[in-house]
């Protein structure tokens, strides 16, 4: 790990709370900040840790966002290197903005516990609090790569294995002809190169588009509230919201019977979901309402199945269980504060009780769900958006690489040139999945050719 | 046991193209040196191809030359014909090869071995080592005799317990003709050391005067040939050509109607042999789509009617070799002078030395060449050179000379051998190589001279040449530089083909635009045509390529931080927490130097590299506060 260059990284969760901070750590941080950072008051002398207000600018004088920025100096600080903080508004879109500008001006995203570790390196944590961090940076790459499973339902991971997969071809053909030039080799293999990267890179720019869009990094994780009408399903709602609420963005285009809520509970974005309440009926209208809501539960996280403790079970309770019943699903047994009635002994999910009312049992209810969702998210809390913003920065890279390739192709360059941005495109995409060693390339050259001197 | 009485500084055992080298260099460096073989006829034979060079081998002769070694002037001297590899492509690649006069070769390096005033060449066959504690002390040979040493350089090529296979029939011998040499490897495992396996082979040679050169198509050498040597003016050697055969089907369902009779294919051979080198029985086995395959039939001498056809090592029986060879174009009447064979031989394993190429066990004593895994003459004589170079400083206690993968293939290949576990016979192979683009033939005077002159191997004259080439470059980068183009001078402007030139251009912008040539403006300033054809080459590859360049620098610069942070040698570690089993063994095994070095070895993660970074910056920083 390089401990001199200038690192930067979001050091607020995504997605959480009103303002995020962007930390920069390293030699050119003050550098970094005087570069975009345009404070209200003219000439000021940057003193170490003091705040100054202002706007962020982008290189071409842009607005990006009102700021709040502090200077740091070495060694007073977490990592003992000069440190910058960035506080601004707590929108992903900002936030990626600012990281954005700041990679093209030239700082590195800092990888997973890379603040820790140069507070180590510092001499600032004993060993066994940096033993501590180095376990994690090792868990972090797995749960990274479990990220980037789960991101594109696996689609990333095996897009990058078949993009390095076709590139190691060509490299293994290009190595072929360098390191053997009097053996009798494929000509014809030559000008499927020009082929396979103009296609890989085809390739790579649809994947940026969809990583561009944000989508994936929108998305947090999504609860249902199910339940027949008057379980209590808009009381708990208000009461979640009225207590988490953090960003509240009403969705427009949602039917009427689905009204969607983003709060942060326990640390996790969550996009909180009232349905309709599900029972059957022979109005068309309200059974494309429920209808819409089974279709949901299928997608959901989690399902929170409401059912009122203080009445009998009845049918639609039944139908509404059957729909969860493969889903995630808590079930949540309302108004705990009036007379025990219903008797859920059927419910084989887990089995929560609560009452709006006196507020009893609610703590326990967000704290299982924090659990739940933790499960998943607990490495997606800090990384959710480095390891995309590395998986793009990386990608980018690539792209450079294999379009040098081109243009030395088409300038008639040797060979070697091109090995050179090959080599280097597949380190890139090797940060993403893994790396190829000049061994294997190696190999495929001796099992593909016929090669003896 | 009687002792020789005279006390060495050094003795190296085998007078290979290591164990040259090796002895050389200790004795130029002066040190008392004694170069121990079991054939004093057989000085520095070449036992396969008769050739030196080729893409990467090239490369490392150049460096080996910058250095101070022997092997560029003695192929420059004997070479009897000469090719420039890929002279269209990028100048790192560009590498020169030729073919060697085999027995001239031989005999001018045992007459520059016999001159060298502190070096004695003894014949005799080594049959043990002598060591106090964890100290090499000497060398016993066959008739009893002691030798007494510091330091001890083991170049045994393919002799120790050499085992001759010629199809189902095998024999001890170390090569064709000569005895194996036993009891030496015995002596390695008693020290402590794995010893392991592998296998190599070697063609039939022709006689040529069986060759019906009126069917086969020739292959010239280049019409100036380029010498190896910074120190070479000119070739005078009087040159020959190669000749090209094919086999074809007949030839090839010969060599599978009798795959039983292959040592190789019979089981008969343990050792492992090299992918790149494959036997000509196994080429057939294994690309059955191939219907042909190509040799090139190459002198071994002016003097001698020894052919020697490339690509067909064979371990078949020699009724077998003759046959298949007589269905070739031109061999239809071939007689076989030596039959083609395979031998297998004991190495040790390389992960057990350190980058000096010194062994951990053993104090003084080094191993370069075959012994190590390798093959190939040049990767020989690289490690023979640097072995030792390293025994030298050793007696001279003035540390010792690591060459980095970022300054030669010298540096690559010995890094690659102590990191990785060996599994056939190492060859250097440009892409082994993170930095191909810095490690060019053209510029190796650049990376070696200096380090050469500094541990006293560069003389005099070649310094002095190094230093006005050096001068030459400087003078013509600052020309290029400092002088425009402007649209003044109409002349010039429309001769390039500079069309519209708004402002002026510098000669250096000029020259990298891709049709420029550094030949084509030096015709049009006087001041360039003062500098040497190197120096113009070297001002036009360091301008024309300066990206490339940089971002191979860039990468250098990178892979350093970790190369700072040593790893000492004392280093326990069961004593580092959080380390796998599994990455623990690697690690001690190799007993890497450095961070960059551990992160190199198979199996180590990144994670364990964070770890072991983190101990030891701990432990660094605790002895600093304890003191």
């Amino acid at each position: 790990m390089n401990l001199s260059d200038t690192i930067i990284a979001p050091a607020t969760a995504v997605g959480e709370g009103g303002i995020a901070v962007v930390r920069i750590s390293g030699p050119r941080a003050l550098d970094s900040l005087k570069k975009y950072f345009r404070p209200t008051t003219h000439n000021i002398k940057f003193s170490s840790q003091r705040l100054y207000h202002g706007t962020l600018v982008d290189q071409d004088e842009q607005h990006i966002d009102e700021i709040m920025a502090v200077y740091m100096s070495a060694p007073h600080t977490y990592t003992c290197d000069d440190v910058v903080e960035i506080h601004c508004h707590g929108s992903q879109q900002v936030v990626k903005s600012i990281l954005n500008l700041y990679f093209d001006y030239g700082l590195r995203l800092a990888d997973a516990g890379e603040f820790t570790y140069r507070a180590f390196a510092n001499g600032r944590l004993d060993l066994s609090q940096a033993e501590a961090v180095a376990r994690l940076i090792h868990a972090k790459t797995d749960s990274s790569r479990k990220l980037a499973l789960s991101q594109v339902e696996g689609q990333l991971s095996r897009c990058i294995d078949d993009f390095t997969e076709r590139l190691r071809k060509i490299q293994i053909l290009v190595e072929a002809w360098i390191d053997f030039p009097e053996e009798e080799l494929p000509r014809e293999d030559l000008e499927h190169i020009e082929r396979t990267v103009s296609s890989v890179i085809e390739e790579i720019n649809t994947l940026i588009d969809t990583f561009n869009s944000g989508k994936v990094l929108a998305d947090g994780a999504s609860i249902l509230l199910v339940g027949r009408p008057n379980a209590g399903k808009s009381s708990l709602l208000n009461k979640l919201l009225g207590e988490e609420r953090a960003i509240v963005t009403d969705i427009p285009g949602t039917t009427r019977d689905l009204l969607e809520e983003g709060i942060t509970l326990a640390g996790v974005p969550v996009r909180l979901v009232d349905t309709a309440g599900l029972r059957q009926s022979d109005d068309p209208v309200e059974m494309e309402g429920v209808k819409r809501a089974i279709d949901k539960i299928g997608h959901a996280d989690l399902v929170l199945l409401l059912i009122d403790g203080s009445k009998e079970v009845d049918d639609q309770d039944i139908y509404s269980y059957r729909s969860c019943e493969t889903a995630p699903t808590f079930v949540v047994e309302t108004k705990s504060d009036l007379e025990k009635i219903a008797d859920l002994s059927f419910v084989t999910h887990p089995l929560y009780s609560i009452s709006i009312k006196t507020g009893e049992g609610l703590d326990e209810l967000k704290e299982a769900i924090g659990e739940y969702l933790l499960g998943d998210y607990i490495a997606a809390n800090e990384s959710v958006m480095l390891s995309e913003q590395r998986h793009y920065d990386s990608l980018v890279s690539t792209l450079k690489n294999l379009q040098n390739v081109l243009i030395a192709l088409c300038e008639g360059q040797s060979l070697e040139f091109i090995a050179f941005d090959i080599r280097d495109s597949l380190q890139y995409l090797g940060q993403i999945s893994g790396e190829t060693t000049t061994d294997s390339v190696l190999s495929g050259i001796f099992s593909q050719f016929c090669i003896g001197k | 046991m009687s002792s020789y009485g005279k006390k060495y500084d050094v003795i190296v055992v085998g007078a290979g193209h290591a164990g040259c080298e090796a002895a050389l260099a200790t004795a130029r460096m002066g040190c008392l040196t004694l170069l121990l073989t079991m054939g004093l006829d057989t000085v520095a034979q070449m036992s396969c191809n008769p050739s030196i060079g080729g893409l990467a081998k090239g490369h490392l002769v150049s460096e080996i030359d910058a250095l101070g070694g022997e092997m560029g002037l003695n192929i420059d001297a004997t070479g009897i014909q000469f090719r420039r590899l890929n002279t269209k492509k990028g100048p790192a690649v560009r590498a020169g090869r030729a073919q060697a006069d085999r027995m001239a070769y031989s005999a001018r390096m045992k007459s520059i071995v016999e001159k060298e005033p502190l070096l004695d060449l003894k014949q005799g066959m080594v049959v043990d080592l002598l060591s106090e504690a964890d100290r090499i002390t000497g060398v016993r040979i066959r008739e009893g005799l002691k030798f007494e040493s510091r330091t001890v350089v083991l170049t045994t090529g393919t002799f120790m317990r050499g085992l001759i296979h010629v199809g189902l029939n095998n024999y001890s011998g170390g090569r064709a003709g000569e005895p194996s040499s036993e009891g030496l490897s015995e002596s390695l495992r008693r020290l402590g050391l794995n010893v392991g396996r592998l296998k190599t082979g070697t063609p039939a040679r022709l006689s040529s005067r069986s060759i019906d050169y009126s069917k086969l198509e020739s292959q010239p050498g280049d019409a100036v040939p380029k010498p190896f040597s910074f120190m070479t003016d000119k070739i005078t050697c009087e040159q020959v050509n190669c000749y090209i055969s094919y086999t074809n089907e007949e030839t090839h369902q010969i060599i599978r109607d009798n795959l039983d009779k292959s040592a190789l294919f019979s089981g008969n051979i343990e050792g492992i042999g090299p992918r790149y080198c494959p036997s000509i029985e196994d080429k057939v086995v294994r690309f059955p789509d191939r219907n042909s395959h190509q040799t090139f039939i190459e002198p071994e001498g002016r003097m001698s009617s020894e052919m020697y056809p490339s690509g067909m090592s064979t371990s078949l029986p020699p009724d077998v070799q003759l046959k298949y060879f007589r269905t070739m174009i031109g061999l239809e009447k071939v007689e076989l002078m030596r039959p083609g064979y395979a031998i297998e031989y004991d190495f040790v394993e390389p992960t057990q030395l350190k980058m000096t190429l010194e062994t951990r066990n053993v104090n003084g004593l080094y191993h370069a060449g075959q012994i190590n895994g390798t093959s190939g003459y040049e990767e020989a004589a690289a490690q023979g050179l640097l072995a030792g170079i390293n025994a030298a400083l050793r007696c001279k206690e003035k540390g010792e000379l690591i060459v980095g993968r970022d300054q030669g293939y010298i540096g690559v290949m010995i890094d690659d051998l102590v990191t990785q576990s060996t599994t056939e016979p190492y060859r250097m192979f440009t892409s082994r190589s993170e930095y191909r683009l810095l490690l060019r033939e053209d510029n190796a005077d650049q990376r070696f001279t200096e380090l050469g002159r500094s541990i006293g191997l560069v003389e005099d004259d070649r310094w002095e040449l190094y230093q006005e080439k050096q001068e030459q470059v400087a003078k013509g980068e600052r020309f290029l530089r400092e002088n425009m183009i402007t649209s003044a001078n109409k002349e010039l402007v429309e001769k390039f083909g500079l069309g519209q030139l708004k402002s002026g251009l510098d000669l250096e912008s000029l020259l990298r635009r891709p049709e420029m040539t550094i030949e084509k403006i030096a015709a049009e300033h006087a001041d360039l045509q003062t500098l040497s054809p190197a120096a113009l080459e070297q001002l036009e590859i360091a301008i024309k390529y300066s990206g490339y360049i940089e971002r191979q620098l860039e990468m250098v610069e990178r892979s350093k931080e970790y190369e700072k942070i040593k790893i000492p040698e004392d280093i326990d570690y069961a004593d580092v927490d959080s380390l796998s089993t599994e990455v623990r063994e690697y690690l001690d095994k190799v007993r890497p130097v450095n961070l960059a070095h551990a992160g190199r070895i198979q199996g180590v993660t990144p994670a364990a590299v964070a770890i072991l970074n983190v101990y030891l910056r701990k432990k660094y920083h605790a002895k600093n506060s304890a003191r």
